[in-house]
């Protein structure tokens, strides 16, 4: 008993193998941290791999685009080593040339066309048409490049060309929100027959509120019906819901076009009741409507669900006793429902309107021309114009309203308090 | 639900009123999926009811919609239906080696999905878990990241890593996007779960491998299974993804739906749509029993 | 997880191996045009060689191969494209050089280079077809449209026009609709003022338009009424005459003309079998047996010849052909320089202008 520490007299507590108590128990905390790290750590390193990196890498190709520094090295240094709006000289004009010749040659010529293209409408045939003459043209240059096409001597060409030669820029971004840099470099807006981009964000921004305020009406009363009646019933009503939530997106679309084409069910049944003329068939699809209309069916559950686990919740109890201390049915749901539902009407409208706002499939399918959300426009630059860049631009972009809103949805809701049917 | 007996004729009236709105609410939830199940069966390419399916007359209906689906892509559709005709459906018919590769692909992703995430969910849902929120919100963000964002970083990632057109591609992105459907239901079955089992179970002298074997996993079972069938059901309707980065070979079934839809709707459509209406009511079925069990294991009060 | 990454390298395994064996994967248009080939090319190559050709369709198969070229992973052999497009992935490098000189001499012994029509042959590819779009209408709506004029004037023919989502054939319609002879039609476009002109002429019936995009599309929305009017492929309207008994008619006058070609994309595959098949696939019989089976002009004069009946064995392919004298007279050839050049910008103001609304 005399090896007793001296600090036992202290009040220091010792853990069985005689290290303080302390101690011990942040090591034994400690340990238990690391083994639910462990048991994460595969499925997020998983994650990191398959999805945010890639994702990051996408947004690197939005700022980064090379083509015009790795196809004319030399011509972009001429660019970095002068000032803006220095005359391009002779040394210069003959690396141009050369480049121009041997891009030709491996044809990748129209790839620094397109580069250029991109920020100066018009310019790629100028690339083109150069490269297929470059190998025989002779000093002095300046007139040889102007011979072919007076365009050459256009001192916005040579801005475009100083803009594009640095692998990174900023000017997808620019072009994302329908700006452009003009001749000294300044921002500005497109021309307004150019102008796509942010009429498409307003859209989608506003159709998505739409389609989420019209899933908050149909999924309200529906959700308050499941969630008072007895659960009997309500189990049975709620496979209403779920069937639909369970259904493939493209079954549930495919419906919706059959149902709403000019001679679909919905029109033909309205013709053959006499309601309309077999000439006044309502247009419900290849517009925005067809895509509110679709849309909102397709996320109803979303609103329904969130709501509905809010409801279940509510003691009935607080309207009786307002209705029992005189409040009206109206004022006692109004001061006393519906504040209490609140949590689930927020839940499920940032739900809705984060699916929607990057919706692909039901717009391209019944959407029409008015109906195109951005999803849909870099889609069309993924696949179609293949300016890759300014889809990554869009996408990042989107991507940053989805994320602020997803961090709102955590702070307010919380995503551990996510439920699914 | 039963109105008060206090109610006044007003009150009266808009309860009436209430009960049908949520009847029109419902039919229009119900109704575009059950209307294409009739039409599938249409005798005529269109899709509306024609005059004899409306009189019930069985010659308004027809299988041949059905049919096409085991046809359409054949090498010899018209051959008797013998066995070569079998093996020429099985080899060569479109829509079934979509449904192959959708099964495949819906498997292996599922499998992942659900063992990654099942051991994901297990360290969420302990307290000492640092960065608990982050991390979540992380795993969960395939779920919220617009599908055209992932699938056009997985096109520029997968193509520079040489996954690009190859079921492990494929696999791994549906494995992705299952993930957050798989921790969701997971975590909120481990939320009602008496982590004192554990401990009993350690107490006891069992080890950690067998506590989980043993007392855990039978009692999160429900959660792990529902997890997996939504893990499956994501994989099986996605079709961004297998348009951007799938190659022909790996054709699924909602890829050959969309080429279907944007060419010519058919009712081969609809038959296609009508089994996979069939298919989620059995998902939701074994869903159903599933949450029973869970409420019975866990001592809650039966539906 | 051991077991499953076995599994699945050897799903991968399997998916080579099946590759390795001889496949062809093309990538054309779909639809009726897409059965002409297999059954004019591929179902005799495939009995011929015991290659396996993968049919693949795409609404523009030239949009696939600069993403698969760009990005290093090639999956087609052969893709159909428009001459424009060629031109265009040509330039920027995205296309295979063809030896078009190993090309076999037409029936009649013209060497290929003067066989093929002009326009139909190209270092980067090889031309099967002459197709033309044009406009195609319901026969049972009462009224017929007589000229390009008509596509735009809703009061003598209300109800919804069906026209390809893009720049191309749209802006050249409404001008030759907006009175500019076809021969002037690239001059005009060419100008700031002329393509104000061709987008306020489609102004006119903008709200009245279902876009569509692929080609098996048109026929379908005029059978579904959703549209009494629509340009579309002229192969595809005939085929849905001929084989559905469909109640469509063509306007031959102001069509547009435009080719389609076989090309290789830069890193296919099997880019030699793929040769091999071009070279097959373009001699006069080949491509006089397309003919056959859908209404598109052979781009060999050798094959013109050898064109004989429908596969219905009575329809007379000649009337039906988009080069027959009687319609060439006020026909638009597509201009492929202009088209090349002009193709982005004019594409974003298209973008632009349907957006807005």
């Amino acid at each position: 008993m005399a090896d007793i520490p001296a600090d036992q007299s202290a009040g220091i507590m010792r853990a069985a193998d005689g290290r303080p108590l302390k101690v011990a128990l942040a090591r034994a905390q400690t340990r238990a941290r690391r083994r639910a790290f462990l048991l994460v750590a595969p499925l997020l390193f998983f994650v990191l791999v398959t999805f945010v990196v890639p994702i990051g890498q996408m947004l690197h190709r939005s700022v980064h685009n090379p083509t015009f520094v790795d196809n004319m090295p030399q011509v972009a240094a001429w660019f970095r080593d002068t000032p803006a709006g220095t005359e391009p000289d002779e040394a210069a004009l003959a690396a141009l040339i050369a480049y121009l010749a041997a891009a030709a040659e491996a044809r990748t010529i129209g790839a620094v066309g397109t580069r250029v293209n991109y920020e100066m409408q018009g310019t790629r045939s100028l690339f083109t048409a150069a490269g297929r003459r470059a190998g025989r043209l002779e000093a002095p240059y300046r007139e040889a490049l102007l011979d072919i096409d007076a365009k050459w001597g256009d001192p916005a060409l040579w801005s475009t060309m100083r803009q594009v030669s640095t692998a990174y820029t900023a000017n997808f971004y620019l072009a994302a929100v329908d700006r452009t840099r003009d001749l000294d470099g300044s921002v500005t807006r497109v021309a307004p027959d150019r102008a796509v981009y942010l009429t498409l964000f307003q859209r989608t921004f506003l159709l998505s509120a739409l389609i989420t305020f019209l899933c908050l009406l149909l999924g309200f009363p529906i959700a308050h019906l499941l969630a008072t009646l007895p659960l009997r019933y309500s189990n049975l009503l709620m496979i209403l819901v779920l069937l639909p939530f369970w259904t493939s997106l493209l079954v549930r679309t495919t419906a919706w076009m059959v149902i709403l084409q000019g001679q679909g069910v919905l029109n033909n049944a309205l013709v053959s009741l006499g309601i309309i003329g077999d000439t006044g068939r309502v247009e419900l699809m290849y517009n925005q409507a067809g895509t509110v209309i679709a849309m909102t069916h397709i996320l109803l559950p979303f609103m329904v669900l969130p709501l509905y686990s809010v409801m279940r919740t509510i003691n009935p109890s607080y309207v009786r006793a307002a209705r029992s201390l005189g409040a009206t049915s109206w004022t006692a749901f109004r001061r006393v429902y519906l504040p209490q539902t609140l949590p689930g009407i927020g839940a499920g409208s940032l739900l809705v309107f984060i699916l929607a706002v990057g919706y692909y499939i039901t717009p391209a399918l019944v959407g029409g021309a008015s109906g195109q959300l951005i999803s849909n426009l870099i889609a069309f630059h993924m696949q179609n114009s293949l300016n890759w860049s300014l889809a990554a631009a869009l996408a990042a972009l989107l991507l940053a309203a989805v994320l602020a809103l997803y961090w709102l949805y955590d702070r307010l809701v919380g995503v551990d308090n996510m439920k699914l049917g | 639900m039963a109105l008060p007996i206090y109610a006044s004729p007003l009150e009266r009236a808009w309860h009436y009123t209430y009960l049908v709105i949520c009847a029109l609410i419902f039919l229009f939830l119900i109704a575009p999926i059950l209307i294409i199940i009739p039409l599938s069966f249409n005798a005529e390419a269109y899709f509306t009811f024609s005059e004899k399916m409306l009189r019930l007359d069985p010659e308004g209906y027809s299988l041949r919609w059905y049919d096409r689906l085991l046809t359409f892509g054949m090498v010899a559709p018209d051959a008797p239906r013998d066995a070569a005709w079998w093996s020429d459906v099985w080899h060569n018919a479109s829509w079934v080696r979509a449904a192959k590769n959708s099964l495949i692909i819906g498997f292996f992703a599922t499998l992942i999905a659900t063992v990654l995430g099942t051991l994901a969910a297990l360290g969420l849902s302990r307290p000492e878990m640092p960065f608990r929120r982050t991390i979540m919100a992380i795993l969960i963000s395939p779920m919220i990241v617009p599908i055209i964002i992932t699938a056009t970083g997985l096109f520029f990632f997968y193509s520079m890593v040489g996954l690009a057109h190859s079921y492990v591609g494929i696999i791994l992105a549906h494995a992705t996007l299952g993930i957050p459907f798989v921790i969701i239901t997971v975590t909120a079955t481990l939320v009602g779960f008496d982590q004192s089992l554990n401990r009993a179970a350690a107490s006891l002298g069992a080890s950690p491998t067998r506590t989980f074997f043993q007392v855990t996993m039978p009692l999160i079972m429900p959660g792990v299974i529902s997890g997996a069938l939504f893990a499956f059901v994501t994989s099986f309707d996605e079709v961004v993804v297998v348009l951007f980065v799938a190659a022909p070979e790996q054709q699924t079934i909602p890829r050959q739906m969309w080429n279907g839809i944007r060419e010519q709707i058919s009712p081969t459509i609809l038959a296609i749509a009508t089994i996979l209406v069939a298919i989620s009511v059995a998902l939701l079925t074994v869903l159903e029993l599933l949450r029973r069990r869970s409420e019975r294991l866990r001592g809650l009060s039966p539906g | 997880m051991k077991r499953m990454l076995f599994l699945t390298s050897t799903l991968m395994c399997v998916g080579f191996a099946a590759a390795a064996q001889g496949e062809l994967n093309i990538v054309s248009w779909g639809g009726a045009y897409g059965a002409s080939q297999m059954e004019a090319y591929h179902k005799p190559y495939m009995a011929l060689t015991g290659i396996k050709i993968n049919s693949i369709d795409a609404d523009n198969p030239a949009t696939p191969i600069k993403a698969q070229v760009e990005a290093g992973n090639v999956s087609i052999d052969i893709a159909d494209v428009e001459p424009s497009d060629l031109v265009r992935l040509c330039d920027e490098g995205a296309l295979e050089v063809l030896p078009i000189d190993e090309l076999p001499d037409g029936a009649d012994g013209t060497p290929a280079a003067d066989d093929f029509i002009e326009g139909g042959l190209y270092d980067c590819g090889v031309g099967t077809i002459v197709y033309s779009t044009l406009i195609a209408y319901r026969t049972d709506t009462g009224v017929a449209p007589t000229s390009s004029a008509d596509f735009f004037d809703l009061e003598k023919f209300p109800g919804k026009r069906g026209l390809r989502k893009g720049a191309k054939y749209s802006l050249e319609l409404a001008l030759m609709a907006d009175g500019v002879p076809p021969a002037e039609v690239y001059d005009v476009l060419g100008t700031p003022e002329g393509v104000d002109r061709a987008f306020a002429k489609l102004d006119t019936i903008k709200d009245q338009v279902i876009w569509w995009e692929a080609g098996a599309q048109p026929p379908q929305l005029l059978a579904d009424g959703e549209v009494v009017m629509t340009t579309a492929y002229n192969g595809r309207i005939f085929n849905a005459m001929m084989e559905e008994n469909q109640p469509f008619a063509l306007l031959w006058p102001n069509q547009i003309y435009d080719f389609n070609l076989w090309v290789i994309p830069k890193g296919a595959p099997h880019k030699d079998a793929a040769w091999e098949f071009i070279k097959w696939s373009t001699d006069t019989q080949r491509l006089a047996d397309q003919a056959g089976f859908i209404s598109y002009g052979p781009a060999r004069k050798s094959s013109s010849p050898l064109v004989g009946l429908f596969k219905d064995g009575k329809t007379e392919m000649g009337p039906h052909m988009p080069t027959n004298p009687d319609y060439v007279a006020d026909a638009l050839t597509t201009d492929i320089e202009f088209w090349a050049d002009h193709d982005i910008e004019l594409n974003e103001r298209f973008n632009a202008w349907l957006a807005a609304s």
